[in-house]
């Protein structure tokens, strides 16, 4: 196994009724998640359904309005602390967020690589500005992690001289070599080309395969049943259904469900 | 035919010879001819007049250009134009970060900031300055409200050098300000994002991943303020404080030459002018990196290839253009 992996550790997810509104507008109305380390966990659903602001509420991107995350049974965002016989919760200084959120990785639609910096620098930054390591360190790491996704070659490439697909790569690269706990990913493959789509989910699989704890938001119903040990079924912003890829994608029980599908399929 | 063989039917030429071995006659025009020659006759007069007219008084100016005072007045001006150009945006950045904090106080003195100085006119904030004794005659320095560790005579602090800084630089962060703002605005919100869910500390997301993208569409217009501060500093004349400018005026009110004078101030002003305009050039090729595939060619790499390709259009072959 490769450095990443040994330093992930458990990494279990409870989402307790989550509501977050923007505005007038209610994306998500009370959603609850557990995630097993170990597992991958597959969120589907329509456009809107709220799927993507769940990810983000997930590492504190997104502040809820009611219910709460924990990661290992640690709060996300706030503390807990005794005050008059019972407790409270104080939003976590910037710094403590920040810190917290070294344990999650996240993966955008838009890849949001840092176009400045080459992509061996992408890689390297946050390890040592957040996680205050030794740079030297961590480029021989970054330069595994970069072979792992098949860029051995390209670390000294600008994100701009690299193809959507090889640029998606990095971004994986990039949120593993802070070794999280738990790795997001935001519809990784919606921005690219169908020929560059099998690239990244090829490598999604194998981290799956190495037993790393991921929420994978998709539209790839394929890649929910190779890959997934549990599927989620979003819709207006809640879960209708949750399962074993077979049941919710051969079985649904839900109408709402079973007409989605029907469109993807 | 062979050469076309792997061609579909359509590309090849009905009948004759295939196309490559064809003779191209580039394309004539003949508007562009007239327009050159007009332009290269009005030239001709513009450098003929100056040439033959000899009130432009070629030789004064040569005497002037690198007389003593007139360097040291340059070296005022470059002296002028750096500390308030570093001071300007030094304190323009700061004013930024603080429009754009969460804190509404901070934003709202930096827009009264803003507000106030881009409003007061130049020439008028720098006789404010220089006038601060009156308002002031000594300056204490210690715990605000509380006791005073050390004072100073306000007007040995700030002589017409300090007045001349002080008034261009407070005036420059004003325009500064909005420059850096705009560049910073420029940056992608993902930018900040992808920052923030890899746990970047704030200070690094701001220096290590905003700023050096802001930088782009801050250089060129930055450069633009720094120029106009190498001739802006001319202002300060009315200080009577002995910048090019002030030192010109000086010696054409003793010597009445006055138009070769000018010209001897006009080329110096080029001259740092041009120097400025080729540090910007190198300094956006620096910032460009990433943003674009290839870096565009430095000016030295442009002319060998263009004579590169002009030397090859008259000797060699069609094909080594192409």
């Amino acid at each position: 196994m490769t450095a990443a992996v040994e330093g992930t550790r458990p990494g279990r997810v409870e989402v307790h009724g989550v509501h977050k509104a923007f505005g007038t507008l209610e994306v998500l109305r009370g959603v609850d998640l557990v995630v097993e380390p170990g597992t991958v966990t597959v969120v589907l659903g329509p456009s809107g359904s709220g799927k993507s602001t769940l990810l983000r509420s997930i590492n504190h991107l997104e502040k809820v309005d009611r219910g709460f995350v924990a990661l290992d049974g640690e709060l996300v965002g706030y503390h807990r602390k005794p005050h008059r016989g019972t407790e409270r919760l104080h939003e976590l200084p910037e710094k403590d967020l920040l810190r917290q959120r070294t344990r999650f990785g996240f993966v955008f639609q838009s890849f949001n690589l840092f176009p400045h910096l080459t992509a061996l620098e992408n890689v390297v930054e946050a390890p040592v500005s957040a996680q205050g390591r030794r740079r030297s360190e961590v480029e021989a790491e970054a330069r595994e992690l970069l072979g792992r996704v098949g860029l051995a070659d390209r670390a000294g490439a600008y994100p701009r001289q690299l193809s959507g697909g090889q640029q998606q790569r990095v971004a994986i690269a990039r949120a593993l070599a802070m070794r999280p706990a738990v790795l997001l990913f935001d519809e990784p493959t919606s921005a690219l080309d169908p020929e560059l789509v099998g690239e990244v989910l090829g490598v999604i699989e194998d981290l799956a395969r190495d037993g790393t704890t991921m929420v994978v938001v998709t539209h790839e119903i394929g890649f929910a049943r190779r890959a997934a040990d549990r599927v989620v079924f979003m819709d207006a912003g809640r879960v209708v259904e949750a399962g074993p890829p077979e049941q919710v994608l051969d079985h649904p029980t839900h109408e709402r469900t079973r007409a989605f599908l029907a469109k993807v399929l | 035919m062979t050469s076309l063989a792997s061609r579909p039917d359509t590309l090849a030429p009905r009948s004759g010879t295939p196309y490559d071995q064809l003779k191209v006659v580039p394309a004539r025009h003949p508007g562009r001819w007239v327009a050159t020659a007009a332009v290269a006759v009005l030239l001709a007069m513009v450098v003929n007049s100056l040439v033959t007219n000899p009130r432009w008084e070629w030789d004064v100016v040569g005497a002037y250009l690198t007389e003593e005072s007139i360097v040291r007045g340059v070296w005022t001006t470059i002296q002028l134009t750096l500390i308030t150009a570093v001071l300007g945006f030094a304190l323009g950045t700061v004013l930024a970060l603080m429009r754009l904090s969460r804190s509404p106080l901070l934003r709202a003195v930096s827009w009264g900031y803003t507000w106030v100085f881009r409003s007061v006119p130049l020439i008028l904030q720098l006789l404010l300055w220089y006038n601060l004794a009156y308002l002031y005659q000594t300056l204490d320095f210690g715990i605000p409200f509380g006791p005073s560790f050390a004072s100073v005579e306000t007007l040995s602090l700030i002589d017409k050098f300090g007045a001349a800084i002080l008034g261009l630089g407070l005036h420059q962060a004003a325009y500064s300000a909005e420059i850096v703002r705009a560049g910073i605005l420029s940056v992608d919100q993902g930018q900040l994002e992808a920052a923030a869910s890899l746990g970047i500390p704030r200070r690094r997301q701001t220096t290590r991943i905003v700023l050096p993208q802001a930088m782009r569409a801050i250089v060129p217009t930055a450069v633009n303020e720094v120029i106009g501060l190498f001739k802006g500093t001319s202002i300060v004349y009315v200080l009577a404080l002995g910048e090019l400018f002030y030192t010109v005026s000086v010696i054409y009110g003793r010597t009445q030459r006055v138009l070769p004078m000018l010209v001897v101030a006009a080329v110096w002003y080029v001259v740092l002018t041009t120097v400025v305009t080729v540090i910007q050039y190198y300094v956006e090729r620096y910032y460009a990196r990433g943003a674009v595939r290839t870096l565009p060619p430095t000016p030295w790499q442009r002319v060998r290839s263009e004579l590169a390709a002009v030397l090859s259009r008259f000797g060699a072959p069609r094909g080594a253009t192409r």
